[in-house]
């Protein structure tokens, strides 16, 4: 019973850890990215079109399939369709200036409008005689096991037994972790998105770095829906499905106080959260609509708690949601 | 040796030199928007063509494109049918209604981004007063309680956190959007209680608003735009939108000149989030007479964008909402027509929103071209 709820709970927590460590990419440049929800939208619409696309190529036929290009296809859909999507948020941002706010909200309407819309027309814009999106056969690929995972009981099903996205998303966060805190790269992210005026004058190319940043934040966040396609829901695509996990992300960076490495654990607990409904006996239908309140309201009292104590690590960067224009000082 | 010449100087100046405008005439202004929207409306109708083209080729063309929008929004008016126009006059009037909420906290710079849920949760209100009291009270009364328990409800939405933003700082676009999620988990329990096992409420008999002129929308139409004049005037001309401003522009220049900052952002929110609820009573005791976990919809955040490109100026945001659920309704209906998943319009509304969030890089600064040709005469 616990080793299943700590699964689940791992199942659940992944697409929100990829989500929040490519925020927490995005605003350690300054951008505060509200896009992410669209983004991790397309991302999963990507991935499910391009295993669509090869699944019909094959014929719908597991054994002509073949492993490493039903796991690479998706992915490098994935990936490029959120990269797209982060680029388009970029140069409406860093090069046109615009309010971030406003522009990655609209970002999240488009990009969500964007995988509904294909989750619900992609069938018959390809003539197929299938009635809905599974793409079951893609997801036994990804969702494939370590060998002796089962051998070794519960310790085996709780740090072996995941697909391969899960291992990834800790490995990137573990990963950005390392980079923005030890790197010379990470220290000119930070100073960009510190104060991009004295960045500048130190001859760091501001401009670049928010690119960059933005577009590999929107990549590694695109993985996330990825994953809960292909893991958590077997492959098949609802619309609506992904539901507010996007937004849950970006809360999640507040939580985890902009550090990738402290995004782990948060993402594991908001898993478990949004989780425990299921594993209480004795509740009603009507109270596990309030538990999954849950979350929001952690995330709402760690957002006062960082705010009342102020402490000067656990803060935002400073110039957070500011355009940067060279001229304008 | 012409070539060498050029890469040297392509070096020293840059291809393209971004400078700072001084305020544009806002008739050129108005020109750079009106061609953003044109563009969007452009790439809007290439997709469209693209996808119709494929799904049923016989709707493929522009003109039964545009036909297509224009029956899904105002149905046959030519022929004394206005029932759309009714229907997409309240579409616009209940976006209107949030945007205008919105547009006082956005003045003073506090990101709101949860006129979803203060809507929802002043319709919550609505609902529980209709179910708990209707047929108890009479209507005469009933209906003044659902009014002030809607505003009350919005307005403790918007209150908690100001509350926080005002004495800690707190970041209000995340405690906001938090707060969106909390009041639908709030509706969906009820909804639960109240529906039973079908997860709806039966619309309610009691408490509903009058009917003007034997017209379900009217009234609510009628509020809204008497709403905007009220809010044209209260940012521009009384003192509250005063300080509104000055907030916005400098909280220090607000201090030093003795207004009281903590004040003003809690009370703005305060009503920020009144007059979300009365968007949500409105919808709710206006024309729904019921309450789902979607009965926003998605609104709350698409009028944050009206608000903003509407440059807090409630007329222009008329203008900007009737556009928006124009394009929205009627590429909805063409989608609709092409057997095609609804939420095109989705996309639709994002391309508009871009494409004009973009432009406003044009109003505000100048691009210049280095001069090629010249330098090289010379």
């Amino acid at each position: 019973m616990i080793v299943q709820f700590i699964c689940r709970a791992i199942l659940l927590s992944i697409p929100l850890l990829y989500g929040s460590t490519g925020e927490i990419i995005t605003e350690k440049s300054g951008h505060l990215n509200l896009g992410i929800p669209g983004i991790m939208y397309v991302g999963a619409i990507s991935g499910v079109t391009g295993a669509f696309l090869y699944e019909q190529a094959c014929g719908n036929d597991i054994a002509k399939m073949n492993m490493i290009l039903a796991i690479l296809i998706p992915f490098l859909f994935a990936v490029t369709g959120s990269v797209l999507v982060g680029l388009l948020y970029s140069f409406l941002t860093v090069t046109l200036r615009a309010n971030q706010n406003v522009t990655g909200l609209a970002i999240t309407t488009l990009g969500v409008g964007l995988g509904n819309f294909l989750g619900g027309s992609l069938i018959k814009l390809i003539d197929t005689d299938m009635s809905s999106i599974s793409l079951g056969k893609t997801s036994k690929f990804f969702k494939m096991q370590l060998p002796f995972a089962d051998d070794l009981g519960w310790f085996g099903d709780i740090f072996l037994s995941h697909d391969f996205l899960t291992y990834l998303a800790i490995i990137i966060a573990v990963a950005a972790s390392i980079i923005l805190s030890r790197t010379r790269v990470g220290l000119n992210l930070r100073s960009v998105g510190e104060n991009p005026a004295t960045a500048d004058a130190a001859g760091i190319n501001v401009i670049k770095y928010r690119y960059l940043a933005t577009c590999i934040g929107a990549g590694v966040a695109g993985l996330g829906g990825l994953q809960y396609i292909m893991a958590y829901a077997d492959g098949s695509w609802s619309n609506d499905a992904f539901g507010d996990r996007g937004w849950m992300a970006i809360a999640l960076v507040i939580f985890a106080l902009w550090k990738p490495s402290m995004a782990i654990i948060g993402s594991f607990l908001f898993g478990a959260l949004c989780n425990a409904n299921n594993y209480i006996t004795g509740l009603g239908t009507e109270t596990q609509e309030l538990f999954k309140m849950l979350p929001y309201v952690v995330t709402i009292i760690v957002l006062i708690i960082t705010s009342m104590r102020k402490k000067r690590e656990h803060q935002p960067p400073e110039n957070l949601g500011l355009n940067y224009f060279r001229e304008e000082r | 040796m012409a070539d060498v010449k050029n890469n040297i100087k392509s070096k020293r100046e840059p291809l393209i030199h971004i400078a700072k405008r001084d305020d544009m005439v806002w008739w050129k202004a108005w020109i750079i928007r009106g061609i953003a929207i044109l563009t969007s409306i452009i790439i809007m109708m290439a997709i469209a063509l693209v996808l119709a083209n494929v799904s049923r080729p016989e709707y493929a063309s522009v003109s039964v494109i545009v036909e297509t929008m224009y029956r899904g929004v105002l149905g046959r008016i030519e022929e004394g049918s206005f029932v759309m126009l009714w229907k997409y006059l309240q579409e616009v009037a209940i976006l209107l209604c949030l945007a205008l909420a919105l547009t006082p906290a956005f003045k003073m710079k506090f990101w709101n981004c949860g006129a979803e849920g203060q809507a929802l949760i002043g319709g919550f209100g609505a609902v529980v007063c209709m179910i708990e009291l209707g047929g108890k009270v009479p209507d005469a009364l009933l209906i003044p309680i659902i009014i002030v328990v809607s505003i009350l409800c919005g307005a403790i939405w918007g209150f908690i956190p100001a509350i926080f933003k005002a004495f800690f700082n707190t970041n209000e676009t995340l405690f906001t959007l938090m707060m969106n999620y909390i009041a639908t988990k709030i509706i969906a329990y009820y909804v639960y209680i109240e529906g039973g096992g079908s997860h709806v409420i039966a619309p309610q008999k009691h408490g509903n608003l009058p009917n003007l002129l034997n017209n379900d929308y009217l009234l609510n139409i009628v509020i809204v735009a008497l709403l905007t004049v009220v809010m044209f005037v209260y940012l521009k001309y009384s003192k509250h939108g005063y300080e509104i401003n000055v907030v916005g522009e400098s909280q220090n220049t607000a201090r030093y000149i003795g207004i009281n900052v903590k004040k003003v952002i809690i009370r703005t929110m305060c009503i920020s989030g009144a007059l979300c609820g009365v968007g949500g009573m409105l919808l709710v005791a206006g024309t729904d007479h019921t309450i789902r976990t979607d009965s926003i919809g998605g609104q709350g955040f698409t009028a944050i964008m009206i608000s903003w490109l509407g440059q807090f100026n409630p007329f222009i945001m008329v203008i900007m909402t009737g556009l928006v659920k124009f394009l929205e309704m009627g590429m909805g209906k063409v989608a609709d027509n092409c057997h095609l998943n609804s939420s095109f319009a989705d996309i639709v509304v994002g391309i508009v929103l871009l494409c004009v969030v973009g432009c406003e890089f044009f109003v505000r600064y100048s691009v210049k071209f280095r001069r090629n040709k010249k330098e090289v005469k010379a």
